[in-house]
């Protein structure tokens, strides 16, 4: 067991937890921030992304002790008032249908579009590849994260 | 033609009204009963209290209008599109309307919720009788306000509108007409006048979801709650001798191990802590019989295919139409195809999860369930307890596709909880859930035809499984009716395979063989496939009361999806191919498109059309339809689960394919515009999907895909 003081959202979160323990369930079963979603903790999903100093990483794989200072954002953290542009253009164009695997949909976007500013299609489609949807809303996603992409691309 | 069950149900029998101490007034209904015809309350409503109702309508002295609807969300948009239909008949802005999840109340249910497609089939004319009574009420109370009739009232948006312009809002009318009776006879809107059915409307959970909000079971907290993860018989049909959790119990965390029938639960302080309990134990499992091995399940598929017996089972036949064997001995030319699936395991994003405290005094339940009532009857029944004392309450599903009709992990959990005295939440992992059974039926389909004078003069489908079979009503689906000799066998092989139903049952590999064998037919016949379905169903006989489908609604969506891919006028390079498939009461038509790139089919574009009757939401019956195509096309291509020793052989994602994002064609989507009422669209679209890839796989690259998962045939005939 050890203490770690961890930056999330912009707030720093104390916990005492065993060192191996994935920053998933840190953030789920310690810190009450369930929208970050476990669905295979092997890294192959995606549904447990998050933002590690900006870059889209897989909360299952990452342990509490290898997060050290670095700043991490959930999808509870991603905009104040859930408008972001990928959040937005999520609503619009009403992509979810269960749900669950959308908040790590939307890290990988939002990550990715900071990185790739004018995407082609081919672009999103790999950038997406590693978040698997069963309900297969993939035309939606795809989508929403060509719209969202051209509206931070009209506002920058 | 199949008539579907009737809907005329007296309001007074699901319906009460009060007034709340804030003033507005609450319209109660019991949702369950509503759409559920056969299973009323009784008639005398004065012995009905409230606890019978578990939906609501309230409209407020300000007229807001609040849904509290009871129904589980599992990701095919009823949560938006059922209240959507109360809406429209209680003649209110659908942006008046706040849509809630009501609380359940499991002893006041004397049904459990409808299957997925047919959630709006079901409620289409309850919950907009309920939307109409409600709108009735108000506008009586408008007219005795005023003193005028009410034939000279219209309501449009909240208001009560009379001839000569005056209006109230619904708010200002509800203290009276909370005091009125229930009417028994409403008048239900004409589709033309329709202002919300039939709109994109968004689903209602949208902004909660893309901020991240605690809506799924898996979610779900109390204080003081603990957490437990079982290790299950790692083969069918083991038996759990005994273990050893001493190295278990030294984690600081883990609280408990205990031994429950032939499983073992770590009870500890986070999930996490329990999956580390699960690899610190070890087990000793045994087993009484041969321990089952997918080869062995193949040959003895096979078995019964040849009219073999194993165990005692054969094939027994299903439906039968004309003399088979004379009309097979005067065809020109037989055509036989066998056609394969293996086993599939649901793979919901969110796993099996459940939260149980049960107590002296009561069991509290809450999960993502489809079967409340079931639920908790066996709870009660496992811990020898009243119904009475199960309070389950159900939450947003992280998908469903058949999975939460079972209710092993609800047992599970309020047995250890049992146990342990403590509320608790069961978790399973990712191999947990992909392992513990439950699959889709692993199937094995012969196809015969016998062709005479370039039509099909005889039709015999053979089916052996491990699971489910073709019921009745499937043996009733095309071409039944169509071809004058015509018969169904199946066969069921008995397995410690436990399965279950899977997204589209049945339906999801008999339409994939059924709409093979038809290409390989049309290939052999020298005629195109689509014009070969069209005789087919120019054929039928109208006569033919059992027939599950309509040869003119399938003939409407062979056309237009026909018209919309410019079948056969393809870009060079890229191949169609076509499939049609009614389940579910819905008339399915659709055409892949398929490139090859480096050696590979690359699936581009999928054109879908659908009969569905009125399309209550497009917005969201369109992603269903796409879900549905992608999903079939991806389980087709990828999914597959062999056993060795009884063991499944692939746990997690490294070694299940799922289709991604970069897999997947744009799927256009289409409707037949129609005026009849709707029928399901969460799961007929996937049917058709398979084999509209397969026969455009045979179009551009020659290879015929008899087997799933394709990717595997593919990568053996190439070899």
């Amino acid at each position: 067991m050890g203490v770690f003081k961890l930056r999330i959202n912009n707030k720093i979160h104390t916990v005492d937890v065993d060192d191996s323990t994935p920053l998933l369930w840190v953030l789920r079963d310690s810190l009450d921030l369930v929208g970050t979603k476990y669905g295979c903790g092997i890294g192959q999903c995606g549904a447990c992304t998050v933002h590690l100093n900006g870059y889209a990483t897989r909360s299952c794989l990452l342990t509490v002790a290898m997060v050290g200072d670095s700043a991490i954002t959930t999808i509870e953290g991603l905009s104040e008032n859930n408008n972001h542009p990928v959040q937005e253009a999520w609503n619009k164009l009403d992509v979810a249908q269960c749900g669950y695997c959308q908040a790590g949909q939307i890290m990988t976007a939002s990550a990715f579009l900071e990185q790739n500013k004018n995407p082609s299609s081919e672009d999103v489609r790999m950038a997406m590849h590693g978040n698997i949807c069963r309900c297969a809303a993939y035309n939606r996603i795809e989508e929403a994260v060509v719209s969202a992409a051209e509206k931070m691309k009209s506002n920058s | 033609m199949h008539t579907n069950k009737k809907n005329n149900v007296d309001r007074r029998s699901f319906m009460k009204t009060s007034l709340l101490a804030s003033g507005g007034i609450l319209f109660g209904f019991n949702l369950i009963k509503a759409v559920n015809p056969e299973s009323l309350l009784t008639d005398a409503v004065s012995n009905l209290n409230y606890q019978d109702f578990n939906a609501f309508i309230k409209i407020a002295l300000n007229g807001k209008v609040t849904i509290f609807s009871p129904n589980p969300e599992i990701g095919q948009g009823v949560k938006t599109s059922m209240p959507m239909l109360i809406a429209e008949e209680l003649d209110v802005a659908w942006k008046d309307v706040t849509v809630a999840q009501g609380k359940l109340d499991t002893k006041n249910y004397t049904r459990q919720v409808a299957g997925g497609s047919q959630s709006i089939r079901f409620a289409w004319l309850p919950l907009r009788q309920t939307g109409a009574t409600a709108r009735a009420m108000l506008v009586q109370a408008a007219a005795t306000k005023w003193g005028v009739s009410i034939a000279s009232c219209q309501t449009k948006n909240g208001f009560v509108i009379h001839s000569s312009g005056k209006k109230i809002g619904y708010g200002d009318l509800v203290v009276e007409a909370a005091k009125l009776e229930i009417p028994t006879n409403v008048t239900l809107k004409k589709t033309k006048d329709f202002n919300i059915i039939g709109q994109d409307i968004k689903n209602v959970d949208s902004s909660k979801i893309t901020e991240g909000k605690p809506l799924f079971g898996i979610d779900f907290k109390t204080p003081g709650m603990l957490y437990t993860s079982v290790i299950r018989p790692p083969a069918f049909g083991q038996k759990l001798l005994n273990f050893e959790s001493a190295e278990a119990k030294k984690i600081k965390g883990v609280i408990d191990v205990i031994r429950f029938g032939d499983k073992i639960a770590v009870i500890g302080e986070s999930t996490w802590l329990c999956f580390l309990g699960k690899k610190a134990i070890t087990a000793n499992w045994s087993s009484n019989s041969t321990l089952e091995n997918t080869e062995k399940q193949d040959e003895d598929l096979i078995t019964l295919l040849e009219g073999g017996s194993i165990k005692g089972v054969k094939l027994k036949t299903v439906r039968m139409d004309g003399d088979l064997e004379t009309a097979f001995s005067k065809v020109d030319r037989v055509i036989e195809r066998t056609y394969e699936a293996p086993f599939l395991p649901h793979n919901t994003m969110e796993p099996m999860n459940f939260y149980a405290n049960v107590t002296a005094d009561k069991i509290h339940l809450v999960g993502p369930i489809q079967t409340p009532e079931g639920s908790a009857n066996r709870v009660a029944k496992l811990l020898k307890r009243s119904p009475d004392e199960v309070l389950l309450e159900m939450t947003r599903m992280g998908g469903g596709f058949g999975r939460r009709l079972k209710n092993d992990f609800v047992l599970e959990v309020a047995e250890i909880s049992s146990i342990i005295q403590k509320p608790v939440k069961l978790i399973f992992s990712r191999e947990d859930d992909m392992t513990a059974g439950f699959y889709r039926p692993k199937v094995k389909y012969r196809f015969k035809a016998g062709l005479k004078n370039g039509k099909i003069a005889a039709y015999h489908i053979k089916e052996a499984a491990i699971g489910g079979n073709i019921n009745k009503s499937r043996a009733n689906f095309f071409p039944a009716g169509s071809v004058k000799n015509y018969k169904v066998e199946v066969a069921k092989l008995r397995s410690k395979v436990t399965t279950m139903a899977w997204r589209a049952p049945i339906s999801n590999f008999l339409g994939c063989a059924e709409q093979t064998f038809l290409d390989e037919v049309s290939e052999e016949l020298k005629i195109d496939p689509i014009q070969l379905r069209i005789d087919l169903l120019n054929a039928a006989d109208s006569s033919d009361n059992r027939m599950e489908y309509s040869p003119k609604r399938m003939l409407e969506v062979i056309k237009m999806v026909k018209e919309k891919s410019n079948w056969r006028n393809a870009p060079k390079g890229t191949f169609q191919g076509f499939s049609a498939y009614y389940s579910h009461n819905t008339h399915v038509a659709e055409i892949a498109e398929v490139v090859v790139k480096e050696g590979m089919p690359v699936v581009t574009k999928v054109y879908c059309v659908v009969d569905c009757g009125i399309v209550v939401n497009p917005l969201g019956a369109k992603n269903q339809m796409q879900g549905g195509v992608i999903d079939g096309i991806g389980h087709a291509m990828y999914g597959d689960l062999d056993l060795k020793n009884g063991t499944p052989q692939s746990s997690n994602y490294d070694r299940y394919r799922l289709i991604r994002m970069s897999e997947t064609p744009q799927v256009e989507t289409y409707f037949i515009d129609s005026d009849e009422a709707p029928t399901g669209l969460g799961e007929p679209t996937l049917p058709p999907a398979a084999a509209a890839v397969a026969n455009a796989i045979k179009a551009a690259m020659g290879i015929r895909l008899r087997k799933q998962p394709f990717i595997k045939n593919w990568e053996l005939n190439i070899s």
